[in-house]
C-alpha cells in the first residue's frame, strides 16, 4: 500500500486577464508528490514551470489567479483558504528555496535571527530553544562552525553557502512539503553537486516530499525521481525519470533529450527542435506543441491530445505517443 | 603550420582598493585582483579553442582581451602574426568579431535590425546595400526581419541576429562568450548547429568560452580548463573526457550532472573557489586537493607536456583518475 501523497494537484489552472483576452500560463495539470520523493519539474523558459509553484504556495501575483482546480497538502484543500490561515502553513508546512539566495536572505539581518524568527514563528519554543535548532539546522546543512556562524550576515557567506542558509531557512520549522525553484541555476557545477546531494540526503532522511522546478534536466536527471516535463503551460509528459530520459512518449519529450549535448555520445550535429515556445497568450488550438511536433496530424491541430495511461507511474498528453519495443 | 592566434603569458589585474582617503585613514593596503596569470596557449586557423572554468576564473577577461576590448596587464595577444595590442591597425586587419552572452542587452533596442547588422560595415566604411537581408537568411532568419526591432524576436533569434552581425564585417575570428547561456534547450541546439555549419562555410576560428561541460565537448577542437586565472590543463575533448590529468579537470568532470544518472556515492567536492583576491600560494588549487603534498604549497606548478597533454600540477604522472580506477 502506497503512503498518501503529501501534495496533490488536481486540474490546476491559472489565469491571467489582460485586454487581449485571458492566458492560460497554467493549463490543467495534476500530480502528487509521495513523501520523501522528488518531482521534478522541467521545461523551457515561459512553460509555466515557476508559475505552477507559486499557485499551489499561494503566492501568484495579481492579475494572475487560479481559475478551477484544487491542491491538498496533507488531506487538507489549501487553493481556496484565507491569506492569513495559508500564510502560517507556508513555512510551517511549505519550505520553499528560491534560485537566487542573495535576495531571499535579508542582508541587514544575521542569519541567526532570521533563522530563530522563522522558527518562533511556526514553533512553540523559547528563544534558547530556537537558537539551538538554528544551529543544528545550519550543522544538518553542511555549515562548519555553525554556532559562530549565526552572528554572520548574509553577504559574509559564498553563494554555495548561501544556498545551504536558504535551504536550512526552509527546513527548520520541519514542512513535509518544500519546493524549490531553481535551487543550484546560479551556483557554479560543484557547489551544484554539493547542493543536489544535500537536498537528496534531507529528502531521504525527513521523508519531506520535494518539487524541484529547474530548466535544467541534468540536475533532474541527478536529483528527482519522477519528471513532469511542461510545455506551454500543460503537463507533456510524467514518469519516473529514467524512462522519459530514455525512452520518452511525448515528441517534445524525445526532442528535449536529443537537443541536449551529452557529456557521453560524441554527436556531430545535435537534434534540433524547430521553432519556439509560444507565448502564453497565443497557444495554437489542438495540441500546443503542434506546430514544432514531427508527428503532428490533422487531429493535433483540432483537438486537445488525450492523455495516454499505459503505464501505472506515466502519463502523456499526445495523440501520437512513440512507441519503444521494451 | 602555424598559430593563427597565439597568446604568451597573459595576465591582468585589476585594482580593487579602497579610494586613497579611506587606505590612509584606515591603513589599508592596496588590493590587488588578479583574474588571469600567466596563460599560455595557441589556436590553429579553423579550429574551435575552448576556455571552460567557474565563475571568477577568468575566462571572460581573457575573451576581452583577445578581442582587444582590454589592455592586458602582461603578455601579448598574436594574431595571424600581429600583436594586438601594440599595433592598433592589427585589430582591424584580424577581422575579431565577439558575441556575447545575453542576447537582451548586446542588441541596441531602438535600432532596427538592419542598421544593428550594418554598424560594423558602416563604421568601416564599406557598401551595406542588401548586406543585412544576405545575413539575415544566412542565419536562419527571413530578410523581412530587417526593419523589425530586437524586441520581436525571441531569445534564440536575438542570438541569431548577434551572431549576423558579427558575420557582417567577414571576421576570421569570433569570440563566444557564453553564447547560449541563456537559451532554453531546444533553441540552444539551433544556435549550436548554426555555429558550426556556418564554421564549416566560412572556415572561422572560434574561441568558445563556457562553464558548460556538454557544450564545450560538443563543439570544441581543443578545450583548456581555467582555474582562479590560471590554465590548469589543455587538452583535445577526447582525452580531456576520457582521462583528466588534472585533480581540479577531474572534481570538474565529477560534478558535472549525468544524464544516465547515478547513484552519488562518489567523493563531492570539497569547498569553493577561493577569493582571488589573495589566492592561495604554490598550486591555486591545493586547499581543495585531495592529492596535495608540501610542493603544491609552495611552488606554482609549470604548464608542461604529459603524454601529449598540458597539464599544470606536480603530481600529473602520479595521480590516477576516478574512473580509470
Amino acid at each position: 500500500m502506497t503512503p498518501p501523497p503529501v501534495l496533490s494537484v488536481r486540474n490546476l489552472v491559472v489565469e491571467i486577464p489582460s485586454r487581449a483576452g485571458i492566458s492560460r500560463p497554467v493549463n490543467n495539470i495534476s500530480y502528487d508528490i509521495a513523501p520523501g520523493e522528488i518531482l521534478g519539474v522541467v521545461g523551457e523558459s515561459g512553460a509555466g514551470k515557476s508559475m505552477a509553484g507559486n499557485a499551489i504556495i499561494g503566492l501568484l501575483d495579481r492579475p494572475a489567479h487560479i481559475a478551477s482546480g484544487e491542491v491538498w497538502l496533507n488531506g487538507s484543500r489549501i487553493d481556496n483558504l484565507p491569506l492569513e490561515d495559508l500564510r502560517r502553513i507556508r513555512g510551517r508546512q511549505i519550505g520553499m528555496v528560491f534560485q537566487d539566495p542573495l535576495t531571499s536572505l535579508n542582508p541587514l539581518l544575521r542569519i541567526g535571527d532570521q533563522l530563530t524568527e522563522t522558527i518562533r514563528e511556526h514553533l512553540p519554543v523559547t528563544a534558547a530553544q530556537a537558537r539551538e535548532r538554528a544551529v543544528a539546522a545550519l550543522e544538518e546543512v553542511g555549515i562548519p562552525a555553525a554556532a559562530e556562524r549565526l552572528d554572520s550576515y548574509p553577504h559574509e557567506f559564498s553563494g554555495g553557502m548561501r544556498q545551504r542558509v536558504v535551504i536550512a531557512l526552509a527546513l527548520c520549522a520541519e514542512p513535509s512539503f518544500v519546493i524549490a525553484d531553481e535551487p543550484t541555476t546560479a551556483l557554479d557545477v560543484s557547489v551544484q553537486a554539493q547542493i543536489i546531494a544535500l537536498l537528496r540526503r534531507l529528502c531521504r532522511d525527513r521523508g519531506t516530499a520535494v518539487m524541484l522546478v529547474t530548466h535544467d534536466m541534468g540536475v533532474i536527471a541527478e536529483a528527482a525521481d519522477r519528471v513532469a516535463v511542461m510545455y506551454a503551460g500543460r503537463l507533456a509528459e510524467l514518469g519516473p525519470v529514467r524512462s522519459v530520459i530514455n525512452a520518452p512518449r511525448h515528441p517534445y519529450a524525445d526532442g528535449l533529450m536529443g537537443a541536449m549535448p551529452s557529456l557521453s555520445i560524441g554527436q556531430r550535429r545535435l537534434r534540433q527542435i524547430p521553432g519556439a515556445m509560444p507565448r502564453p497568450s497565443k497557444i495554437p488550438p489542438g495540441c500546443a506543441f503542434h506546430p514544432r511536433c514531427p508527428r503532428a496530424a490533422d487531429p493535433c491541430r483540432v483537438d486537445p491530445p488525450p492523455t495516454i495511461l499505459d503505464d501505472p507511474q506515466g502519463r502523456a498528453a499526445c495523440w501520437f505517443p512513440l512507441e519503444h519495443s521494451a | 603550420m602555424t598559430a593563427f592566434v597565439e597568446v604568451s603569458h597573459l595576465g591582468r589585474s585589476f585594482d580593487v582598493s579602497k579610494p586613497w582617503l579611506n587606505r590612509v585613514i584606515e591603513r589599508l593596503p592596496r588590493r590587488n585582483l588578479v583574474a588571469v596569470s600567466d596563460v599560455s596557449f595557441q589556436i590553429e586557423e579553423g579550429a574551435v579553442y575552448a576556455l571552460v572554468g567557474e565563475s571568477g576564473s577568468g575566462k571572460s577577461t581573457i575573451g576581452r582581451m583577445l578581442a582587444g576590448l582590454m589592455t592586458p596587464s602582461a603578455g601579448t595577444v598574436k594574431v595571424a602574426g600581429a600583436d594586438l595590442h601594440a599595433d592598433p591597425a592589427a585589430r582591424k586587419a584580424a577581422g575579431i568579431q565577439m558575441i556575447f552572452q545575453d542576447p537582451y542587452a548586446s542588441l541596441n533596442p531602438r535600432w532596427k535590425v538592419r542598421r544593428i547588422i550594418c554598424e560594423p560595415v558602416v563604421v568601416a566604411g564599406g557598401a551595406t546595400a542588401g548586406l543585412a537581408e544576405r545575413l539575415l537568411e544566412q542565419v536562419g532568419l527571413a530578410a523581412e526581419d530587417a526593419d523589425k526591432f530586437p524586441h520581436e524576436f525571441s531569445g534564440g533569434q536575438r542570438q541569431r541576429i548577434c551572431i549576423a552581425r558579427a558575420l557582417a564585417a567577414n571576421p576570421r575570428f569570433i569570440i563566444c562568450d557564453e553564447p547560449t547561456s541563456a537559451l532554453d534547450v531546444s533553441v540552444q541546439a539551433q544556435v549550436l548547429n548554426l555555429m558550426s555549419d556556418l564554421r564549416d562555410e566560412l572556415g572561422l576560428t572560434y574561441m568558445f568560452i563556457s562553464h558548460d561541460l556538454t557544450v564545450v565537448r560538443h563543439m570544441a577542437d581543443r578545450i583548456g580548463v581555467l582555474y582562479l586565472g590560471r590554465l590548469m590543463e589543455e587538452a583535445m575533448p577526447e582525452q580531456l573526457f576520457a582521462r583528466p590529468r588534472h585533480p581540479y579537470t577531474q572534481m570538474l568532470l565529477a560534478a558535472a550532472p549525468l544524464m544516465e544518472g547515478r547513484t552519488r556515492e562518489i567523493d563531492l567536492p570539497k569547498g569553493e573557489v577561493p577569493d582571488p583576491i589573495s589566492p592561495p600560494p604554490g598550486c591555486a588549487f591545493h586547499p581543495r586537493c585531495p592529492f596535495a603534498i608540501d610542493l603544491c604549497r609552495k611552488e606554482r606548478p609549470e604548464l608542461r607536456d604529459v603524454d601529449g597533454v598540458r597539464v599544470a600540477c606536480h603530481r600529473a604522472e602520479d595521480i590516477v583518475p576516478a574512473s580509470a580506477a
